[in-house]
């Protein structure tokens, strides 16, 4: 069948290329200096600040997006609310990178609207150079895009609780906290902590919105592996960036197991 | 009662709070754009001078033939990648369905594998698959699309997955069959008319992605609408915001008024409809 053809060529054979080649030197002798190669204080440093920064904003996204996914959920179903906020959603979420940097540069350049914003408050931003450091401004912009993607993950969740299960906690003398803590709470437990592990692996493995941030600087894994792509200097760098690649791969594997894990109890509740 | 309605006002009243908090955040940034990119020279007043070049398209594609050279690839690969994807797609999740069931894990299993591999380890595994298509069939940016079709499996399965729960392939292809209909015909004449819905969807965000696309782009050299409006940037800062901004807007029209078209469409209207017509047919 075609589909077979075609997934192993342009999916499977680049995995196992990125599973085999960072176990080869450069002359294709089996080897593990591409691996002891992650050892690198560089490296090191990188997969660290992208683990941080992508379970910051996962975290932070999925609270702040849980909260509004709630908000939007209240209003009536099809109502203009409704679909204004998941479509702006759908768009911040799916549709940015370059883009979305671009807005926070413009924002925060010299004359830019928030500059003048905050320091009309007193808040000055010192030319926004705080914007290109990867544990400020670039969680910023991910938070940016992580609530967002919160709001579509999470909204079929919310909408899942009916509004009888609150009437029964009241008939029965509950209070609304009761109702939060005992109810509503234990039910959107599983595909809150699914959604934010969804959120973090979106965090580990994005790359044009980071990239269009700070193009020279490589703070993050990722951008460490197109670095290492592009880069035809050194020899043996390439399936350095394999052993990356694969890092990140089994990072994202383990995340993306648990999540299918939660994600099977989550559905327990989300017929429809 | 009145508990009642003290809870509704209540509610209402977190809602607005919380929606016009978020709003402020997510707009904040974007009328940054917007102001960024009506500001006069020296940060001084105010003109409409970008966005009037970028009006003119004769202008735009002589003077930022990058830009153009990016668009219209864009818009190549937006309507490539979903077909490929659907040709791909639909025939074998049907088949499945009907002659190979045990098989159906598999194709789940490869359709979401892409969720696990970041668009970036698939640059570093494309990479030598590349060098031979580049080798076979030359270097137009249109082949990008394979590698695309690639990214959106997870998404346009899934799409495709509920349309197809919805509806008795089974039954549909047997009655089909046994009108004498071949299967070319049971698929582009049953089976595809009932999963408009579900093709619609899946094509919509096949495109979204697509003109969202970045890292393959960038790192395999090719320009797409996102790497001009990349690299414009740090000649001519004012038109690429304005380019993103309008791509940002463009995609948000997109999505709203497919929130209409779908809802509609997928609603229970119609099939509530089709079981009255069922039930009106015997009489």
């Amino acid at each position: 069948m075609p589909f077979f053809a075609y997934t192993t060529v342009f999916l499977l054979i680049p995995t196992l290329v990125v599973v085999i080649g960072a176990f080869l030197d450069g002359d294709n002798r089996p080897t593990l200096g591409n691996v002891e190669g992650l050892t690198q204080p560089s490296v090191v440093r990188g997969l660290t600040q992208s683990l941080i920064l992508s379970a910051v904003t996962s975290v932070g996204g999925a609270v702040i997006g849980g909260v509004l996914a709630y908000a939007v959920s209240t209003a009536r179903e099809g109502s203009v609310t409704r679909r204004f906020f998941s479509s702006l959603c759908g768009v911040l979420a799916q549709f940015g990178g370059v883009a979305l940097a671009f807005a926070f540069i413009a924002s925060f350049s010299a004359q830019g609207l928030l500059s003048v914003l905050l320091g009309r408050v007193g808040l000055v931003t010192g030319g926004g150079l705080w914007l290109y450091e990867w544990d400020k401004g670039l969680m910023l912009v991910y938070l940016y895009f992580q609530i967002p993607l919160m709001l579509i993950v999470f909204l079929p969740a919310v909408e899942g609780l009916r509004p009888q299960w609150r009437e029964a906690t009241e008939t029965l003398g509950g209070t609304t906290w009761t109702y939060w803590r005992r109810v509503a709470a234990p039910i959107l437990f599983p595909s809150f902590v699914g959604a934010t592990l969804l959120l973090f692996t979106n965090a580990f493995s994005a790359y044009s919105t980071a990239k269009a941030l700070v193009p020279q600087a490589n703070p993050l894994l990722p951008l460490q592996i197109g670095g290492a792509l592009s880069s035809e200097v050194i020899l043996g760098q390439e399936n350095l960036g394999k052993a990356m690649a694969l890092a990140m791969v089994v990072v994202v594997a383990l995340v993306m197991t648990l999540y299918a894990w939660i994600d099977k109890r989550a559905s327990r509740w989300m017929t429809r | 009662m009145s508990g009642r309605s003290r809870f509704r006002r209540r509610q209402r009243a977190f809602r607005w709070v919380t929606l016009s908090l978020l709003l402020a955040f997510f707009a904040l940034p974007l009328l940054g754009m917007l102001e960024f990119t009506t500001q006069g020279r020296g940060g001084e007043g105010r003109t409409l001078d970008t966005w009037r070049t970028l009006a003119d398209v004769s202008t735009v594609s002589l003077e930022y033939p990058a830009l153009r050279e990016g668009f219209l690839a864009s818009v190549g690969l937006g309507v490539v990648t979903p077909l490929v994807m659907l040709v791909l797609l639909v025939p074998t999740m049907t088949w499945v369905r009907l002659r190979l069931p045990g098989l159906s894990r598999t194709v789940e299993f490869i359709c979401l594998l892409p969720l696990t591999v970041p668009a970036i380890v698939l640059v570093v595994g494309l990479t030598p698959i590349y060098a031979w298509v580049y080798y076979l069939v030359g270097s137009s940016t249109l082949w990008l699309s394979l590698a695309y079709v690639i990214l959106v499996l997870p998404y346009a399965y899934r799409a495709l997955d509920a349309g197809l729960r919805a509806i008795d392939v089974r039954t549909l292809a047997e009655a089909a069959r046994s009108l004498g209909a071949g299967w070319a015909t049971v698929m582009w004449r049953v089976i595809l008319p009932n999963l408009r819905t579900a093709v619609l969807s899946a094509s919509f965000l096949s495109v979204a992605l697509v003109l969202g696309e970045f890292t393959i782009a960038s790192l395999f050299s090719k320009k797409n609408l996102q790497v001009a409006m990349f690299e414009l940037g740090k000649s001519d800062a004012k038109v690429s915001v304005a380019v993103g901004l309008a791509a940002l807007v463009f995609g948000f029209l997109v999505l709203f008024a497919m929130s209409f078209v779908g809802s509609r469409a997928a609603g229970p209207s119609r099939f509530s409809r089709f079981r009255r017509s069922r039930k009106e047919t015997p009489a």
